[in-house]
């Protein structure tokens, strides 16, 4: 059985392949829908949602170290269902891959796990939080108070996570459109997130401390038949305010975005209020991918260039697609994090 | 001109059939041998590829529990969680077939039932319903499981591969795991395994019981006899091309005459050989397939019973055979006409045209210092010589030497005979038989080798034979042996028979890598039956006491052999445990290593493990009711029972087997050997005209001088065998005391059969007198006119 290519079948939010992004789109069958209007309740909704199809807990952080240097890490956990609902022991259909990476000015450090459900191999429970895949975790007593450790062959990171704001729920509240079909998923996230603790790296520990974003999302059907990837941004300003937008490229590009106001207030815009252009693209895995963006939020007096750190913070996974820390230039100054799936080859 | 030539070269052919046919058969018949064993090989080599590939063995280190028990499946979660990149294995027979259950999430690349690059449904695979990969006729014989059936060729045979929850289902084994397969890359922040896991035990990849590396000598020794037999073709060829050569020289010199270049002429002679070796070596292919063919099922029962390898009975035709074969045809038809080409070169362009007469025994002299240095080299081998490789070259270098040494010995006897003869008739038949000598040298040597190949390798396995049976009577002294299914039917088994038997042995075994490798240990009770039947190789003074004592252990001499464990070596049996060896026992059931502790130790070091198999003590006229009361009482299937007698039976059948295939093969040598004689004395008979004209014109009857051919044949033949005795008795201790303790780890000894060499020899004559019949008969039907016609027309 080769997993991989399997898995690239079933991993359907990641990777067009061969069928571009159209597997996300595919029927959803039996499986659970997001409805507008559902309340979002916590801490129970922190967890998993196995009726739903698809799910990941993304974390991801602008770090620096004691010279200075600047370093992205990221941490996920993605969940997907065969079939709808849980079951014990191996004949669960919930199947859990985890990626780590440290991204430095010069080198991309990439890890992957895989693991069944039902076993407790990988899984997320709601309170006290834990979300683990192997060795991998990310729990504390609540979700405001995270420990967080990842590991490959060459890298490894342990690092504390402390909220010094409240959750965000994105689109009305936590309902996140993703087309202009209907296609929605549930999504909130976690931005202020303050963080320190230790890399190690081939040349060795690096102290570190830095900002976090954690994003937890679920859906059984987030893409329309069209869209083929996307390019989601996660902006923190210098004057403290944050913005979330994506770009759903299809037929006709859908965009929508999230204003965080610094006390943590969030207003949602609707499709063609954020912009996001290509400046200049970097040819990395085969791919011509850009890694140098003119975001727009006019509504906010956004304008800015976002740029790649290191513009080959390939993840070379399974699934492959570009995911990095940026630095943010123009109206405003700042860091943030901007993945880029379904670019192909 | 090219087109010419080739003519006038093919003509010879064509004028000559019995020629080409000679050159072809021979050539295709040694081709047969070689590729067919190649094909054996290959297929071999796939089955046992197909399972390293499909189920991760070999190729990965592994963890398996020290105390040979399943791991439980917490154990491997938090393996997991300290970061150990691991994935589980659970395996069991259902029905006949091992089913295999893998994870697919966790399996290291490559691991599965289908190979990388091809997709294949996950979601299905890892459903509730399930799917099992296994090739079509191995899902034939599955029990019906209700999983869906997915035919799978590149499932190594008899084997199926599902889905770890599946199988735990199927053999009713609830989170249990057998190993773990250890992926090459692991993190940094592992912490280590006896922390987390102390009674489990990690083998890395090299030293992981390869099926592959364990059964290479039985294929080493399979080639080995393609090459006997294709070296036995060879002289057949080599005989054939120079007879044609010889009788073209008068037409190469004309060529040369009428301004042929010579660069030319031997570039096309070349072309013409090559021709001739691509259709002998596809015919040779095609009769290889055929001999592989039917004796695959054979070679697999063997490899099965041998060495628990899975070799699948269906023969695919795969390049790597097909196309050794003809190289081989090619590269040795090469080498057969090397001698011939280079005379060829050298032949001056104004010298006679006739052929030079076969009886020249110019280099009897440099062959005989060859014959004696190679077999110095044999013997400085088996001296000094360590390793399979070097027993095989050894082998090598004794039977080239002998067939080396044949002619000079053969002139030998015959100048004895000679200088004893009495009377015209018996002067001229030696006189004639010396002269024809160095014509059937190559054939009398290829009966040598396939004679020498049948003394030495009948030698060995009624030797092997005796042994065996002798150890089987002295290992198998119980009178019944019993299997339960679990531990609680193990229990009623031993309340039932307590009282009503002479003595109860618990059979407790587990697998441990002693010294490095892969052994078995048993715990053995102190009982008399131990005491009365085992034979010790060597064995210190009150071994048995001793033992019982604990204080030390008993190993095979496969174990004493590979470990160079001696008497009072220490052996760690346990961690921080070493005792030293009491006694070194014969062991000829299968070729790993043993160790044996007294029952007591067994208990304390491995207290997990309980006897589910025992051998009970009793009347042997008792049998047959205990079995009828355990299956009625202890409710024990019949199939769970077995009585000494068909153990017995069941062992010398596996032994039968692995010998079935060398006797074949030897008997096909032997009669490539007879066929090469045969063409030998017809192409002789046609060369030997102008000297046997003289003796009918002097009388002597056409009918006398056929019945004097086929007596020359015999005698010729006879002292042949006279020779083969002593060289295949050298093999037989070569096989017995070098290949076989290299192979299989036994020392055995050597018996003779002098019946037995008898009956070969009389075989040996009888095929020479066969051989000799054909020419023989001809040769009285001979029309007067062709006789007379030498005087006519000399040459």
């Amino acid at each position: 059985m080769n997993v991989r290519v399997l898995l690239i079948a079933l991993w359907l939010p990641f990777q067009a392949m061969a069928q571009g992004f159209a597997g996300l789109g595919a029927t959803p069958g039996d499986f659970a829908q997001p409805q507008p209007g559902t309340a979002l309740r916590f801490p129970q909704d922190h967890g998993a949602h196995p009726d739903y199809r698809i799910e990941w807990w993304y974390v991801t952080a602008n770090l620096t170290g004691p010279d200075g240097t600047a370093y992205g890490l990221q941490w996920t956990l993605f969940r997907s269902a065969l079939a709808p609902g849980d079951g014990a022991g191996w004949q669960t259909p919930q199947v859990w891959m985890g990626h780590a990476a440290i991204t430095t000015p010069q080198r991309q450090f990439v890890a992957e796990r895989l693991a069944r459900g039902g076993i407790g191999q990988a899984g997320v429970s709601p309170a006290p939080f834990a979300a683990w895949i192997d060795d991998w975790r990310l729990e504390g007593p609540d979700l405001d108070h995270l420990h967080m450790t990842g590991a490959g062959t060459d890298f490894a990171y342990d690092v504390a996570l402390m909220a010094k704001g409240p959750l965000v729920l994105h689109g009305q509240g936590g309902y996140s459109q993703k087309s202009g079909s209907g296609q929605a998923s549930y999504y909130y996230s976690q931005p202020f997130f303050t963080l320190s603790g230790d890399l190690t790296l081939p040349q060795g520990k690096v102290r570190v401390t830095g900002t976090a974003w954690l994003d937890h999302e679920w859906s059984s059907q987030p893409l329309a038949q069209d869209q083929t990837g996307w390019d989601w941004f996660s902006l923190s300003f210098a004057s403290g305010d944050k913005l979330m937008g994506f770009v759903l490229r299809g037929a006709k590009d859908f965009t929508a975005a999230t204003w965080i106001a610094a006390d943590g207030t969030p207003v949602s815009f609707p499709d063609g209020a954020f912009q996001a252009t290509p400046m200049a693209r970097h040819s990395v895995a085969g791919r011509e991918v850009p890694v140098e963006w003119r975001v727009r939020l006019p509504a906010r007096g956004i304008d800015v260039t976002v740029k790649a750190l290191n513009p080959d913070a390939w993840m070379a996974t399974s699934v492959p697609y570009w995911e990095g820390p940026v630095t943010i230039s123009g109206s405003q100054g700042g860091v943030g994090y901007l993945e880029m799936t379904g670019y192909a080859k | 001109m090219t087109w010419a030539i080739l003519t006038a070269l093919i003509g010879h052919w064509r004028r000559n059939p019995v020629q080409l046919f000679t050159l072809l058969a021979g050539l295709a018949l040694g081709t047969a041998l070689w590729s067919g064993v190649q094909a054996i090989n290959a297929e071999a080599r796939a089955s046992y590829d197909a399972a390293a590939a499909t189920l991760g063995e070999a190729r990965y280190a592994q963890i398996t529990s020290r105390s040979g028990e399943p791991i439980a499946q917490a154990t491997y979660i938090a393996l997991l969680r300290a970061g150990w990149v691991v994935s589980p294995v659970v395996e069991g027979k259902l029905g006949p077939v091992r089913l295999v259950g893998i994870d697919p999430l966790t399996a290291p690349a490559g691991v599965g039932p289908l190979p990388q690059g091809r997709g294949g449904d996950l979601a299905a695979f890892l459903s509730a319903r399930g799917q099992i990969f296994a090739r079509a006729a191995t899902l034939g014989t599955l029990p019906a499981t209700g999983a869906d059936l997915v035919a799978a060729p590149q499932v190594a045979p008899n084997t199926a591969l599902a889905d770890i929850g599946l199988v735990q289902r199927l053999l009713h084994r609830p989170d249990q795991i057998d190993r773990l397969l250890v992926a090459p890359d692991q993190p940094l922040t592992r912490r280590p395994l006896a922390e987390i896991a102390p009674d489990l035990t990690l083998t890395e990849a090299s030293e992981a019981n390869d099926v592959a590396k364990l059964t290479d000598s039985f294929h080493l020794n399979l080639t080995a006899f393609g090459l006997l037999s294709f070296a036995v073709g060879l002289f057949i060829v080599h005989g054939a091309i120079g007879l044609a050569f010889e009788q073209r020289r008068p037409m190469m010199r004309t060529l040369r005459a009428l301004g042929v270049p010579l660069g030319r002429l031997i570039a096309l002679v070349g072309l013409e050989l090559a021709g001739l070796a691509l259709l002998a070596g596809a015919l040779g292919v095609a009769l290889g397939y055929v001999v592989a063919a039917s004796l695959l099922p054979d070679v697999a029962a063997t490899l099965r019973g041998l060495y628990g390898a899975e070799v699948s009975g269906e023969l695919a035709l795969r390049p790597a055979w097909w196309l050794s074969g003809l190289a081989m045809a090619l590269g040795g038809t090469a080498v057969a006409a090397g001698g011939a080409l280079w005379s060829l070169a050298r032949m001056p362009l104004l010298a006679s045209g006739q052929p030079r007469a076969w009886a020249m025994a110019r280099r009897q002299r440099g062959q005989a210092v060859l014959a004696v240095a190679l077999m110095a080299l044999a013997g400085g081998l088996a001296l000094w010589g360590h390793g399979l490789l070097i027993g095989f070259v050894m082998l090598g270098a004794l039977l080239i030497g002998g067939a080396l040494a044949l002619p000079p010995l053969l002139a030998l006897g015959l100048r004895w005979g000679a200088a004893r003869a009495r009377g015209p008739l018996a002067q001229w038949f030696w006189a004639d038989t010396q002269q024809q000598l160095p014509g059937l040298s190559l054939a009398l040597m290829a009966l040598l080798l396939a004679m020498a190949a049948n003394v030495g390798v009948s030698t060995m396995v009624s030797s092997f034979r005796m042994t065996f049976t002798a150890f089987l009577d002295q290992r198998l002294a119980s009178e019944l042996y019993v299997t339960a299914s679990d531990e609680a039917q193990a229990r009623a088994v031993t309340d039932l028979v307590a009282g009503r038997v002479r003595a109860v042995l618990p059979i407790l075994s587990i697998d441990r890598t002693i010294a490095g490798l892969p052994a078995r240990v048993y715990g053995a009770r102190d009982d008399a039956t131990y005491r009365d039947n085992w034979r010790f190789l060597r064995a210190a003074p009150d071994v048995w006491d001793r033992l019982a004592r604990g204080e030390g252990v008993l190993i095979n001499e496969q174990l004493y052999r590979r470990a160079h464990l001696d008497l009072g070596a220490n052996v760690t049996v346990a961690p921080g445990l070493a005792l030293p060896v009491l006694g070194i026992y014969g062991d000829y059931g299968n070729p790993e290593g043993q160790v044996v502790l007294t029952e007591a130790l067994f208990r304390k070091l491995f207290p997990t493990v309980s006897a589910l198999r025992f051998g009970l003590r009793l009347d042997p006229a008792k049998t047959g009711a205990l079995r009828a009361e355990l299956h009625d009482k202890a409710g024990l299937p019949d199939s769970a029972t077995v009585d000494q007698a068909a153990i017995k039976a069941l062992s010398l059948g596996i032994f039968e087997r692995t010998f079935a295939v060398t006797t074949a093969l030897n008997i096909l040598t032997l009669a490539v050997a007879g066929f090469a004689m045969m063409m030998s004395l017809l192409t002789l008979a046609v060369l030997r005209l102008p000297q046997l004209a003289p003796v009918w014109a002097l009388g002597l009857t056409r009918a006398r001088l056929a019945l004097l051919e086929l007596v020359r044949a015999v005698v010729l033949a006879a002292l042949t065998g006279a020779l083969a005795l002593p060289l295949g008795l050298a093999l037989a201790w070569a096989l017995l005391s070098v290949v076989n303790v290299e192979a299989f780890g036994w020392l055995l000894p050597m018996y003779l059969f002098p019946l037995e060499y008898l009956r070969l020899g009389g075989l040996a004559l009888l095929a020479a007198a066969l051989a000799a019949a054909w020419p023989a008969w001809r040769l009285s039907r001979l029309p007067p006119t062709q006789l007379l016609g030498v005087f006519r027309n000399e040459r």
